[in-house]
């Protein structure tokens, strides 16, 4: 007859996973790492003189953000929550209007075929040295916003799916559509304080 | 006949237990999967912004963090009420960043160099000056990954 094996006593087991669980409590943050993921410009090498770069008035927009954290989009005072509407026209520009940025044609294979678009556009966020940090976070996040919207739209009107659905090359090539471009200046003192 | 017994005295059955381990382990479990470790001891205390383009960031082993905002209560006679830039586990002023990022980069794997993201977590009432300044350090250090960590927004 085969020996009987004594039943391991299991009744610690239900302390020693308690305490587990509770240094698990304990040690963890339940928040998860989420941010506006941007990209910087690289540096300028020292010995490197700072050219000028000559952008066409028309390419350019220009967004201002005070120590009052009040908003100027082109020399008018804007809020913030008009910003995307006014960004997504500007990166459009579908009447070709001359106080917009120059569209330009070109093909972009299937199925896109000859799109305009505006190559050279580019967004200006300029920010004083007492801008608030999350009004300085709502104009980036509506500045993407406007891009994000739009590359969505395009997505779904010539592959019938959100841009998050696509695949890597697809999303590729509507970024190439809609670049990003969003130039940060160096802060400055506009005054207002 | 029905026989009333008195004098016996009835005692409660033993509850069965066995299964008690088994449920810690998976609220145990359930706990380990949704949360992550925290990263550092906050020597100072910040408010995420809001914002709703968010992205999250992968790969935790290429994330790097710096935090900036006003020291907590116990630091505060020390270090002032003044907005505070602390890196790992200690204040650092703003020149410390560009070495600390280069030496944090060079313990990765080449390949993975490049791929190196910093994590901005700044509290939402900080001034963009000091946001500029660590800016302009992550750009002489090469690191332009970024990412301004912001919690969801959910009313406007």
């Amino acid at each position: 007859m085969a020996k009987k094996i004594p039943a391991i006593n299991a009744s610690s087991m239900a302390d020693i996973s308690f305490l587990l669980l509770i240094f698990f409590l304990v040690t963890t943050s339940m928040d998860v790492n989420q941010g506006l993921a941007r990209r910087l410009p690289a540096p300028i090498p020292p010995d490197q003189k700072i050219e000028d770069t000559d952008i066409n008035k028309r390419n350019l927009l220009v967004v201002k953000i005070n120590s009052a954290n009040q908003l100027m989009v082109q020399g008018q005072l804007t809020d913030v929550k008009q910003l995307r509407e006014k960004a997504k026209e500007f990166i459009l520009n579908a009447n070709d209007e001359a106080n917009m940025p120059k569209l330009f044609e070109e093909d972009f294979g299937e199925p896109f075929g000859v799109l305009k678009y505006t190559k050279e556009h580019v967004i200006s966020v300029q920010n004083d040295v007492d801008t608030q940090y999350q009004a300085y976070l709502d104009v980036q996040n509506e500045l993407v916003a406007a891009y994000n919207e739009l590359r969505d739209e395009c997505a779904r009107k010539y592959f019938h799916k959100g841009y998050n659905e696509l695949d890597e090359d697809q999303q590729k090539r509507i970024q190439k559509i809609y670049p990003q471009k969003i130039s940060e200046a160096e802060p400055k003192n506009y005054g207002g304080n | 006949m029905a026989k009333i017994r008195r004098n016996e005295k009835r005692e409660m059955p033993a509850l069965n237990t066995s299964s008690l381990p088994d449920i810690i382990f998976m609220l145990l479990f359930f706990f380990m999967s949704v949360t992550s470790m925290k990263e550092v001891t906050y020597k100072v205390q910040f408010q995420n912004p809001q914002a709703t383009e968010l992205t999250k960031l992968e790969k935790k082993s290429l994330v790097r963090y710096i935090y900036v905002g006003t020291p907590t209560a116990e630091f505060r006679k020390q270090y002032g009420a003044e907005t505070r830039i602390q890196l790992d586990d200690a204040f650092a002023e703003k020149n410390e960043i560009g070495e600390y990022i280069i030496n944090e980069r060079s313990s990765m794997k080449e390949q993975d160099q490049g791929q190196m993201t910093v994590s901005i977590k700044a509290d939402k009432e900080t001034r963009m000056g000091v946001i500029a300044d660590i800016k302009q350090e992550l750009r002489r250090a090469y690191a332009l990954k970024i990412s301004y960590a912001a919690t969801q927004r959910t009313n406007y």
